[in-house]
């Protein structure tokens, strides 16, 4: 087992490594400047020397590339250009804050998305699996910064039950998760945030409840004279693996941050970051989000690799 | 929370801001304004974020030496003394200004303002030799500072700027370069990224606190030189919010007082629910320049054509009133309007013109941004000139990017994009220079400044009536400068400028 875990902990360091070259590349490609946010749109050709000079951006991509490689390796990921915040304190700050929102994602959308689908799947072509694979398609198809500014204008502009933006009364600084007068920021952007995976997990989740029962070792269960509900406990059981596996990306995913969501309600979490450092081509932030994102991203199907093979041993010997 | 429980990783961070005790409710007189920048303008002198960072940030921490009048709204803003109480050239040197310092001014940090501050301050700015020089500043000080050529001491509160050439508008140029205390910089050892938490200036509001990205909350310096222009407010707390939709929100569910431009069709909502709309003209230009270089525009009855294609009354329409119809770079209350050649609306004089110049159907490419500071809505706008232009025999092709891409095309020039006719960029036209020169000097030609498309006419310095009539632009819109304020909101007076004076705003609680 451990040697397992070793071995795919080596596997993490090659894709980190592709990362964080197609990130550099693709940074470089697009068009646009990274000094353009602290250079104002009259620089002249002679200041953006000066600057790029500074900034260490006058010297080849390829030994620009090195010397940030050089500095990531020694836990050193740089300046932001446009706020000149080190790079590990912008990333960490914006993560902290994301993942608030996780928090409370993870486990509602886990919830209501398992059960959602497990019902649906246990009952196929009845009534109940209709309304419970609509509402799944409903909730992966809506846009879900449309589905934001609609609760906005519900909640918070017509009821004024809950606040429309922001982190609480004075930001992340002061957020206190057990005070109403915080934790009311987050049900909207929560909300909003969880209905995706809501869908996407009801629907993987029915799939895969469906396919197990058509199984061969169900047909023998009830042969030997099972309760249905004993049946269903070994089919749910079965059709765990698959779930987790799709419940490990949306992990993935909530913890990366929506970007369009974060922007909607303000949310100083790791999807507006990214798209803040897109729109300036802030560099270094960009590399830094990009990198810890995907490490989470190897570290989540690690976990995800090994909880599969403690629910299901035939994993491991495979 | 503590930087240390950040960096020990996420889990303690989020941990640590589950514990911490909730924020106490908000102090009377608090305003809350809800900017439409991605982020909050950096602190340590000339900010970013465009003007609107010199309009909250900049102004309102720091001192200029020569400071905007912005406490009417029926005229042109124009310069007025700030930290130096008086300034003329040199009588026996026309490339050296004099500028006597006012005295008994303090920084926020309790250190005295003198001559010795301004030195250090051009050395921060301009002198990349210097230990005090920051790059960052200087990037953003550096297109005000085109003719400076250095300063002197002359005593403790006089000091003389050189210029490389005779300025008569260096004064305009200074007033946009802030002053920032070297007291507070050697106290943080010139770590600039410590400077921006504990900023320290001369200006009417002083820092309070900051979380980074999410808001800046300022207090009023009761110490101001200018007792007039201590702040009413008790505190003032600047919200960075991109999206025009999550500011109108805002405005209406009570989080923010005052939202900087709405968009056009939140108007009637916001005046429904009792907010103020206040607009006034601005020295702003929504217009397109032109390659002087390659293709149709070469031609002067081209552009002429162009210009005559415009219904610009459709315009305003389309932006539900907000915008002021433009015939040339700066809005007609400027004192130095003149007389120019008006374009009116006239499609028949514009397809003749086309016609003279041989140029049916005239092909052609603009690059324009999906959004931007200053650039209002640009995609509904252009598609609008679009359909208007191709109506009198134009065949325009919108070449659309994203803001960054866009000011890398323009600070290129026209060298490197020779295929593209126009850019379509905002300019501010507040002073002399920025107004009418760069747009036409040859000297400013990019990526020298400027003169994107490489206009060159050794007349047209003479009058601006000329200039209008070599149709060196296409005139579309002046902006003005939309903001929604809450009823609760007092005092406030919209000059026609990009600065605005915050001092006198009250807010019933």
């Amino acid at each position: 087992m451990i040697f397992y875990i070793l071995r795919r902990i080596l596997y993490a360091i090659p894709i980190a490594f592709g990362v964080s070259v197609v990130c550099f590349s693709l940074v470089y490609i697009a068009p646009g400047d990274p000094l353009q946010t602290v250079m104002p749109p009259d620089a002249t050709a002679e200041t953006i020397e000066i600057v790029k000079h500074a900034y260490g951006f006058d010297k080849p991509i390829p030994i620009q590339y090195l010397i940030w490689l050089g500095h990531v390796l020694t836990g050193n990921f740089g300046m932001s250009i446009s706020t000149r915040r080190p790079v590990i304190l912008e990333v960490t700050d914006a993560l902290a804050n994301t993942s608030l929102l996780a928090l409370f994602a993870v486990p509602l959308s886990f919830s209501i998305g398992y059960a959602m689908g497990a019902i649906a799947g246990c009952f196929p072509g009845r009534w109940l699996d209709r309304l419970v694979t609509g509402t799944a398609v409903v909730g992966v198809s809506l846009p879900n910064y449309w589905l934001g500014i609609v609760l906005v204008v519900f909640f918070a502009v017509q009821l004024a039950l809950l606040p429309a933006t922001g982190m609480g009364p004075s930001g992340s600084t002061n957020f206190h998760i057990l005070e109403w007068s915080c934790a009311k920021y987050l049900v909207l952007p929560v909300f909003t945030l969880a209905m995706i995976p809501i869908g996407i997990l009801a629907r993987t989740t029915r799939a895969a409840v469906a396919e197990v029962r058509s199984q061969d070792f169900v047909q023998t269960l009830r042969a030997k004279g099972l309760s249905e509900w004993a049946v269903i406990r070994h089919v749910l059981k079965n059709s765990l693996p698959q779930v987790m596996a799709v419940m490990g990306l949306q992990f993935g995913y909530l913890l990366g941050g929506s970007i369009l969501v974060e922007t909607v309600f303000t949310w100083p979490g790791s999807g507006f970051l990214l798209s803040k450092a897109i729109i300036n081509r802030d560099v270094p932030v960009l590399q830094g989000t990009i990198l810890t994102l995907s490490l989470i991203f190897v570290a989540t199907n690690l976990v995800v690799d090994l909880l599969q093979s403690l629910v299901d041993p035939r994993i491991r010997r495979a | 929370m503590g930087d240390n429980a950040r960096r020990s990783g996420l889990f303690a961070a989020v941990l640590g801001a589950a514990l911490l005790g909730a924020f106490a409710a908000q102090a009377a007189g608090t305003l809350t304004i809800g900017m439409t920048a991605g982020d909050l303008p950096v602190t340590t002198g000339n900010p970013d974020q465009g003007f609107e960072g010199y309009r909250f940030v900049g102004y309102n921490l720091y001192d200029s030496l020569v400071l905007w009048d912005l406490s009417k709204s029926d005229k042109a803003s124009d310069i007025k003394p700030g930290l130096a109480t008086s300034w003329q050239i040199d009588e026996g040197d026309s490339k050296r200004w004099i500028f006597k310092l006012r005295h008994d001014v303090k920084w926020h940090d309790g250190c005295d303002f003198t001559a010795d501050d301004v030195l250090w301050n051009m050395r921060y700015s301009a002198d990349d030799k210097a230990p005090e020089f920051n790059p960052a500043q200087f990037a953003q000080a550096r297109p005000y500072l085109g003719t400076y050529a250095g300063v002197e001491k002359i005593d403790d509160y006089t000091v003389a700027f050189k210029t490389k050439v005779p300025d008569s508008l260096f004064p305009y140029e200074i007033s946009y370069v802030m002053m920032i205390s070297p007291c507070r910089a050697k106290e943080v050892k010139y770590d600039w990224t410590q400077y921006a938490l504990h900023p320290s200036g001369t200006g009417p509001y002083k820092f309070d606190k900051t979380v980074p990205h999410q808001r800046l909350e300022l207090v009023p310096n009761a110490d101001y030189w200018d007792k007039a222009r201590v702040p009413k407010q008790d505190r003032l707390v600047l919200v960075p919010m991109p999206e025009a939709s999550t500011r109108t929100a805002a405005l209406l569910s009570g989080e923010v007082d005052w939202i900087e431009a709405p968009s056009p069709d939140a108007i009637d909502r916001l005046k429904s629910a009792s907010m103020q709309i206040v607009t006034n003209v601005y020295p702003h230009n929504w217009s397109y320049q032109l390659n002087f270089v390659k293709g149709p525009f070469t031609d002067k009855r081209v552009r002429q054509a162009a210009n005559y294609a415009l219904n610009r009354t459709e315009m305003k329409e389309l932006l539900n009133g907000l915008m002021l119809e433009e015939y040339a770079t700066v809005p007609p209350s400027t004192p130095y309007y003149g007389h120019p050649v008006v374009y009116n609306y006239d499609p028949d004089k514009a397809k003749a013109l086309l016609k003279e110049a041989n140029c049916v159907p005239c092909k052609m490419t603009f690059a324009i941004s999906t959004s931007g500071s200053g650039q209002m809505q640009p995609l509904p706008m252009n598609e609008l000139v679009k359909s208007q232009m191709d109506a009198v025999g134009f065949d325009v092709t919108l070449d659309s990017m994203d803001w960054n891409a866009l000011l890398k095309l323009t600070r290129e020039g026209v060298d490197e994009h020779p295929d593209v006719n126009a850019i379509n960029v905002s300019r501010q036209t507040q002073d002399p220079f920025n107004a009418l020169i760069r747009h036409v000097w040859t000297s400013a030609w990019a990526p020298k400044g400027s003169n994107w498309g490489h206009f060159s006419n050794p007349e047209i310095d003479k009058t601006i009536a000329e200039m209008n009539e070599e149709a060196v632009l296409i005139f579309v819109a002046h902006d003005v400068n939309p903001r929604a304020l809450s009823p609760k909101v007092h005092g406030f007076v919209q000059a026609q400028s990009w600065f605005q004076d915050l001092t006198p705003v009250s807010v019933t609680p």
